[in-house]
C-alpha cells in the first residue's frame, strides 16, 4: 500500500482525528489549534505548530503527544522527522472554533463559545442558549468550570446544568 | 528581538530581560502555590472550582516564563522553579504571605478576605505589567503577554466580585475586608517597586513606560476601592522581594513545593 502523501491537506486530515482528551467529539482542527503545517525536504520533514487554548491547560502535553503519534503512524515517519510543538505566534481565541466544531460541542452537550467579548461575557449581558433544549432562559452559575476553558451555566427551562466554552 | 538575537545582544539587555523574567516567573509561581493551598477549603464548592482554576492559570503563566528563561540558557525550567535559593527569588513578599493560621493539611484557619485582597492587588499589577509587555522589544515576551492578558480579565472580574460582596454584605464582612486591606497594603510596597530597573527596562524597550506602572496601580486599585466605600491604606514593606529579601514563610513554602522534586531531581514524573 502506498503511504499517504505528506502534504498540508493530508496532515490536516490526520489531525482532524486527534481529539481533545476531555471533549471526545472535537478535534484540534475543530478547535482552531493548528496554526502552521510545514513540509520540508530536510529534517524534520514535518513541523506542526499548535497554539494553546489556555496556558495552564494540563491537556496540552497529552494533545501534543497524540498528534505526534498520529502523524508518525500515518506518514510512516521517524520520530526525528516529525516535530509537533506549541507556539504563541498568535494567541488562541475562541473565535477560532470552526462552525463544525461549534456543532460538535453542542451535540456533546456543551454550549459553543458565545460570539462576545470577554467583558460582555463576564458582565453576564450575553444570552447563552442551552445546548440541550435551546432555551435562552439560562443563567451563569460560575465563570470557572471543570476546566480552564469552561464556565458553568444553568438552564431554567429544562432545569439542567450545562457547560459553556468561554469566550477568550 | 528574538531568542536567537540575544546571543548578540549586549549584557545590559540580557540582564534587564532576565531580571524581569525572574520577577514574572516567581510572582506567578508563588501566588499560584498559595492559591492552590485553598483546594478543598474555599468558602463553597463553586469557589473551590473557580479559585483552583485561577491557580492553574497562574501556574501556567509561571511555566511559560521559566520556559523563556530556559530558552535563554539559564537552565532547566523545573530546576529553576524548584531548586533556586531563597535569595535568588524575586517574587513580591505579599505573595509568599501565608493564607492564614495553620496549614492546608492541619487546622487550616485561613483568611479568605486577605486571600482575595492579595490576589486582587496582584491581578491588577499583573494586568498592567502585561499590557506594557505587549509593546516589549523582546518578541517572546510579547507573545506570552498577548495570551496571558486575555486570561487575566476573568481573574480580575472574579476578585472584584468578591470585594464588592464583602463591602456590601454586612458589618462583619466589611470589618474583615478592611483588616485584609491593612494587612495586604502593609506588605505591598515591593510588589510595585520598579525603581532600580525602570530606566534600563525603558531604554532597552523590554518594558516600555515601566516608571508609570506603580502610579497606574495605585490609581486603578484606589478608584475601585473608592467605588466600594473603602480606601487603599498606605503601602508598607516587610522585606523587598525584588532584591531577594524574603520572609521566613518563603523558605517554608519552597520546602513544601519542591519536596517531591528534590527527592529525585530530573526524574520524569
Amino acid at each position: 500500500m502506498m503511504p499517504v502523501p505528506l502534504d498540508q491537506e493530508h496532515v490536516l486530515a490526520v489531525l482532524a482525528a486527534v481529539k481533545d482528551p476531555e471533549i471526545p467529539t472535537i478535534s484540534v482542527v475543530d478547535l482552531g489549534m493548528v496554526e502552521r503545517v510545514e513540509v520540508s525536504e530536510s529534517a524534520p520533514r514535518l513541523t506542526v505548530e499548535l497554539i494553546p487554548t489556555f496556558l495552564g491547560c494540563p491537556a496540552l502535553e497529552v494533545i501534543r503527544g497524540r498528534a505526534l503519534h498520529a502523524l508518525v503512524e500515518a506518514f510512516e515517519l521517524d520520530q526525528s522527522d516529525c516535530l509537533v510543538k506549541f507556539g504563541l505566534s498568535r494567541p488562541w481565541s475562541s473565535d477560532r472554533v470552526s462552525a463544525a466544531g461549534r456543532e460538535r460541542l453542542r451535540a456533546w452537550g456543551m454550549a459553543p463559545p458565545p460570539m462576545a467579548t470577554v467583558a460582555q461575557f463576564v458582565e453576564g449581558s450575553i444570552a447563552v442558549a442551552c445546548p440541550l433544549c435551546q432555551s435562552l432562559d439560562t443563567e451563569v452559575q460560575n465563570l470557572f468550570g471543570s476546566a480552564a476553558c469552561r464556565a458553568l451555566y444553568y438552564c431554567r427551562s429544562c432545569r439542567n446544568p450545562f457547560e459553556v466554552m468561554k469566550p477568550i | 528581538m528574538n531568542v536567537e538575537d540575544l546571543r548578540h545582544a549586549d549584557s545590559e539587555y540580557y540582564q534587564a530581560l532576565r531580571e524581569l523574567l525572574w520577577q514574572l516567573a516567581d510572582d506567578d509561581l508563588i501566588v499560584a502555590y498559595r492559591a492552590s493551598e485553598w483546594l478543598g477549603l474555599a468558602p463553597h464548592v463553586e469557589e473551590d472550582v473557580a479559585f483552583s482554576s485561577i491557580a492553574q492559570d497562574e501556574m501556567g503563566h509561571a511555566a511559560m516564563y521559566f520556559e523563556l528563561l530556559e530558552q535563554m540558557g539559564e537552565g532547566n525550567r523545573d530546576d529553576l522553579s524548584h531548586l533556586r535559593s531563597v535569595a535568588a527569588r524575586r517574587n513580591a513578599v505579599l505573595l509568599e504571605e501565608p493564607n492564614g493560621q495553620g496549614s492546608y493539611l492541619r487546622e487550616p484557619h485561613f483568611d479568605w478576605a486577605f486571600t482575595v485582597v492579595r490576589h486582587y492587588f496582584y491581578d491588577v499589577w499583573e494586568s498592567l505589567r502585561l499590557r506594557h509587555m505587549i509593546e516589549s522589544s523582546y518578541l517572546p515576551l510579547v507573545e506570552v503577554a498577548q495570551k496571558a492578558i486575555r486570561e487575566e480579565v476573568y481573574h480580575l472580574a472574579h476578585q472584584e466580585l468578591w470585594l464588592r460582596k464583602m463591602a456590601e454584605f454586612n458589618d462583619d464582612t466589611r470589618v474583615r475586608l478592611n483588616d485584609a486591606l491593612n494587612h495586604a497594603a502593609a506588605l505591598s510596597q515591593d510588589l510595585v517597586y520598579v525603581e532600580p530597573w525602570q530606566d534600563i527596562w525603558m531604554r532597552t524597550g523590554i518594558l516600555p513606560e515601566a516608571d508609570a506602572l506603580p502610579e497606574l496601580w495605585r490609581q486603578q486599585v484606589g478608584r475601585f476601592l473608592d467605588s466600594l466605600g473603602v480606601s487603599l491604606p498606605s503601602l508598607g514593606m516587610r522585606a523587598n522581594g525584588r532584591l531577594g529579601e524574603h520572609s521566613p514563610y518563603l523558605s517554608e513554602l519552597l520546602a513544601t513545593l519542591s519536596e517531591v522534586y528534590r527527592t529525585e531531581p530530573g526524574a520524569a514524573w
